[in-house]
């Protein structure tokens, strides 16, 4: 019973926290996703959200620009990558080029659950 | 046997590892944009520094054999250097050379070409640095050179040198 | 001037007590002593000793300004306050080298003190391969990055420290990370020691746990302060970017963290013995390639090191020289595996370890993969492509959901078998419950509802499941803290993501924006003159709709040696969210670049962390 109570009060702790939190989902917030998936040319280590160079800041002014022309966000990363390649962007397309990058993780994740299959049920 | 092999192979995968590392110790970490040759330059329509009008791309492009066009600010120090070099292109050849003033303030921009001289036939205005991105940019000074066409023959990262000037003279003529 | 004099003499000496300890312990290996020699003693200390000395010079040098050493010159200024002159010591290349260095002694001698009960060949095998490590390190260090080269003529002044490792977290944070990343180095020597000594069974599993444990929790309270520093330092907001830097440290870890799991079944059952001596070579075999990832300079990274080429092939080459070493070793000495191994269940603590392992090797491969593909595709295509988060999400998030199902099914299974009877149906409906909470959670939020649900419900239950093992009586204490804060560790970042809400404007002195239901006030702004920098500081009020004031105190520091301005953020914690505030400066002009955000839970992702390692860390202090 004391164990139920304990739950209750546990979970409702829990949604109640949620109250004040609300979310946004305005241009701004667009454009910060946008420039996190955006790799700097003049900070590499960095992304367009991260950085404060002249480059990333105009780079966000741009990409506020395309999303009120009313692109969307693949289209944004498209023309990007048109303009500065691939390398812009943070997110390797799934293609032939990157098919090891892409499947290497999931082959060996069988290959292991084979590996498991074997030990516990072949013996 | 099959032991053997599996040892073998495994010396094998890792010594092409260390050959692929090995050969990428020799590469740069740093990322610069591959040159596209012949592609088009995107347009687009800017305020004119001095006049203050609307000017379109196509329009002072396409009157126009050759058009060179050269992003600048006051406040960058290697385009201070490379002013001259400009200056004397200018004076050399009747090529279209176009500024594009990057992220600049508009006294500045017309005090700097006072003291050094204007080497520009227009000069557009691109306050927030958006124009220099969309047409492929990422710093300054940085030049490109268009046809008529609007197509870029070559783009220069950096400073504009005296090997660029005799290869931008050699196309024009 | 002396001490750079002393610093680069210890050295010489190191190196040449590493070789002849490599020689002493093969003299003693063939004469089978029952004893380890005092001689063997004397030097592990001598050399210990002497790496400290060593050390110190540099760090002395650091204190005195002494431009004459080249890494002072490089690395300090005389402004400097002291505490970053003698942290500076570790903030370079060379000078963390010598670092690794004092780690990987330390661990040595203290390895031989605490291994008495251990076969007196064993110790010795330990002793000839960590200084088979210890004598690469320091030919390393001598034949490419001596810490005490000397300048002349003597500059005046030094080039100063990067301002952003003038922190007092990351002052802290490379010693005890390297207490792990390098740690492991013992535990990678021990096992092909043990692998020639054929003792790889439950004695050995019991005495080499307490040194996993250990190089666990450094290196998960180090990745921890890296995490902390970039939050409030380098990022805007951020805590973990997918940077080269940061997943060579989570590489080790995750093989340490599979390792931890896989020794219990050794110590318990005997089995997975090739496994264990695997992944225990692995460990160090990572912290090694991460060295050579960020200090070869082949990756483009936030925090990059001084870049040489030649420290790269040295350290590429040593590497695949341990590698080597370690295949050719297996190859020779087979391992047997126990007769019991074919007692496998499905319904067991062991097969439940397993399927851990295969998610943490799954991860690790993702890691991997992520952080060294660029490389491969520019040797073999030469094109240049970037891998960031949004690759490492896809590929890790929905196995996570997996994970930490399996974890809280699979924890409190018994040895052996166990019966499926004991899976009750209260911990389905449990599951129900966490489902439909998490969707209450959720579904106000903009993401993908049906997939961020069941991720949430996943960490939920093992929440549940955690707190109730926690509430019985036979609970195994380090497990239920650890498998607790892992599962609060993803709670907060999921919540930390879903609800986080930014705020950018550019403001000037006296402005007032209204920013949902909160009022941003920019209210003050001084400059004060520090020592080694100008500091501009703004005060600004945030006023919530029940009329709360918050006062945030970003600040921008001007350095001066070297040059730099950096933004340091100003951060109100409390038990809900993080109030986080940076302000930048906009050339040439009177106003400022101001980014305001609330972040829900930040907290919660640290606490969880330190309840993840004290967990690991209970283990080390229990009694067997």
């Amino acid at each position: 019973m004391i164990r139920i109570v304990k739950y209750i009060l546990l979970i409702s702790f829990f949604i109640l926290s949620f109250q004040k939190l609300s979310i946004a989902n305005n241009i701004s917030s667009e454009v910060d996703k946008i420039s996190k998936n955006l790799r700097c040319l003049i900070c590499q280590g960095q992304s367009v959200y991260d950085s404060q160079s002249d480059f990333a800041l105009s780079m966000k002014i741009l990409i506020s620009k395309k999303i009120k022309e009313g692109k969307s966000e693949k289209q944004i990363y498209e023309y990007l990558k048109n303009q500065y390649g691939e390398w812009i962007v943070y997110d390797p397309e799934f293609n032939r080029k990157n098919l090891i990058l892409w499947i290497f993780p999931l082959i060996l994740f069988i290959f292991g659950g084979l590996l498991i299959y074997r030990k516990v049920f072949i013996n | 046997m099959k032991k053997n092999i599996f040892y073998l192979s495994v010396l094998l995968f890792f010594t092409f590892i260390f050959t692929i590392f090995y050969l990428g110790l020799d590469k740069s970490n740093f990322y610069k944009p591959k040159e596209v040759k012949n592609k088009n330059l995107e347009e687009f329509t800017s305020t004119e520094l001095f006049s203050n009008k609307q000017l379109s791309s196509k329009y002072i492009i396409e009157n126009n054999n050759f058009t060179l066009i050269n992003i600048w600010s006051s406040w960058c120090a290697p385009c201070r250097s490379e002013h001259a070099i400009l200056m004397n292109l200018s004076k050399k050849t009747d090529l279209n050379i176009i500024g594009l003033n990057y992220k600049d303030k508009k006294n500045n921009a017309i005090k700097f070409l006072d003291e050094l001289g204007n080497p520009y036939s227009k000069n557009l205005i691109d306050a927030d640095g958006t124009i220099s991105i969309s047409l492929g940019a990422y710093g300054v000074p940085e030049s490109f050179l268009l046809n008529n066409k609007s197509i870029v023959i070559r783009k220069y990262i950096g400073p504009l040198t005296s090997d660029n000037i005799s290869e931008i003279i050699k196309i024009i003529q | 001037m002396i001490s750079s004099h002393i610093g680069y003499y210890s050295l010489l000496l190191g190196f040449i007590i590493s070789v002849s300890l490599l020689f002493y312990s093969i003299f003693y290996l063939k004469k089978n002593s029952q004893k380890i020699n005092q001689n063997i003693f004397s030097l592990l200390f001598l050399q210990f000793f002497i790496v400290v000395i060593s050390f110190l010079s540099l760090v002395y040098s650091f204190i005195i300004s002494d431009f004459s050493n080249e890494t002072v010159y490089n690395n300090s200024h005389s402004t400097k306050p002291l505490f970053y002159k003698i942290t500076g010591t570790w903030g370079n290349h060379e000078g963390s080298l010598l670092l690794w260095l004092l780690v990987l002694t330390l661990f040595i001698f203290l390895f031989i003190i605490f291994s008495k009960k251990q076969p007196v060949k064993y110790r010795l095998l330990s002793i000839f391969f960590q200084q088979i490590i210890i004598s690469g390190f320091f030919l390393f260090l001598l034949l490419t990055s001596n810490p005490f080269n000397f300048l002349f003529p003597i500059p005046n002044e030094g080039l100063g420290l990067n301002p952003i490792l003038q922190d007092p977290a990351l002052a802290i944070h490379p010693p005890i990370l390297y207490l792990g990343y390098v740690g492991s180095s013992i535990i990678f020597s021990a096992s092909l020691a043990s692998l020639i000594q054929n003792n790889i069974n439950k004695l050995w599993a019991t005495h080499i746990k307490k040194w996993i444990q250990i190089a666990w929790f450094f290196l998960t309270i180090g990745i921890l302060l890296g995490s902390i520093w970039a939050y409030y330092e380098l990022g805007w907001g951020g805590f973990w970017f997918w940077d080269p830097v940061e997943n060579v440290s989570l590489m080790p870890w995750l093989c340490l963290t599979a390792l931890f799991h896989t020794v219990i079944v050794l110590e318990k059952r005997n089995l997975l013995k090739s496994w264990t001596l695997i992944l225990s070579i692995a460990t160090f075999t990572f912290s090694m390639i991460g060295t050579f990832l960020v200090r070869s300079g082949i990756l483009n990274s936030v925090h990059t090191f001084a870049n040489d080429p030649e420290r790269g092939v040295f350290i590429l080459i040593f590497l695949f020289s341990l590698i080597f070493l370690s295949i050719i070793l297996f190859f020779i000495y087979q391992v047997k595996e126990s007769n019991t191994e074919k007692n496998f269940f499905l319904i067991s603590k062991e097969t439940s370890i397993l399927i851990n392992n295969w998610f943490m090797m799954y991860f690790l491969s993702v890691v991997l993969i992520g952080t060294t593909y660029p490389i491969f595709l520019e040797v073999i295509t030469n094109e240049k492509i970037s891998i960031g988060p949004p690759f490492f999400n896809k590929l890790m998030v929905p196995f996570l959901i997996l994970f930490l199902i399996f974890m809280a099914l699979g924890s409190n299974l018994k040895w052996i078998k166990d019966n499926y009877k004991n899976i009750k149906y209260s911990k389905i409906v449990l599951f129900f419950i966490c489902i439909l909470i998490s969707f209450y959670i959720v579904k106000k939020t903009s993401s993908d509802v049906l997939f961020t649900s069941v991720l949430g419900a996943a960490a939920l239950y093992l929440l549940f499941v955690n707190i109730r093992e926690f509430l019985s009586k036979n609970n195994n204490i380090s497990q239920t803290i650890s498998h607790f804060g892992f599962s609060l560790f993803v709670l907060s970042i999921l919540l930390n993501s879903l609800f986080s809400d930014e705020f950018s404007a550019n403001m000037k002195l006296g402005q007032e924006l209204v920013h949902k239901k909160e009022q941003i006030k920019f209210s003050k702004i001084k400059s004060i003159d520090k020592e080694n920098y100008k500091s501009i500081i703004a005060n600004f009020e945030i006023k919530d709709d029940e009329k709360n004031i918050t006062s945030l105190y970003p600040e921008i520091r001007i350095y001066n040696q070297p040059n730099i301005l950096t933004s340091e953020a100003d951060i109100k914690t409390t038990i809900f969210l993080d109030k986080f505030i940076v302000i930048n400066l906009i050339k040439g002009e009177e106003i400022f670049n101001v980014r305001y955000q609330t972040k829900p839970f930040m907290i919660w992702i640290w606490i969880s962390v330190c309840l993840i390692s004290i967990g690991g860390i209970l283990g080390v202090l229990k009694k067997n």
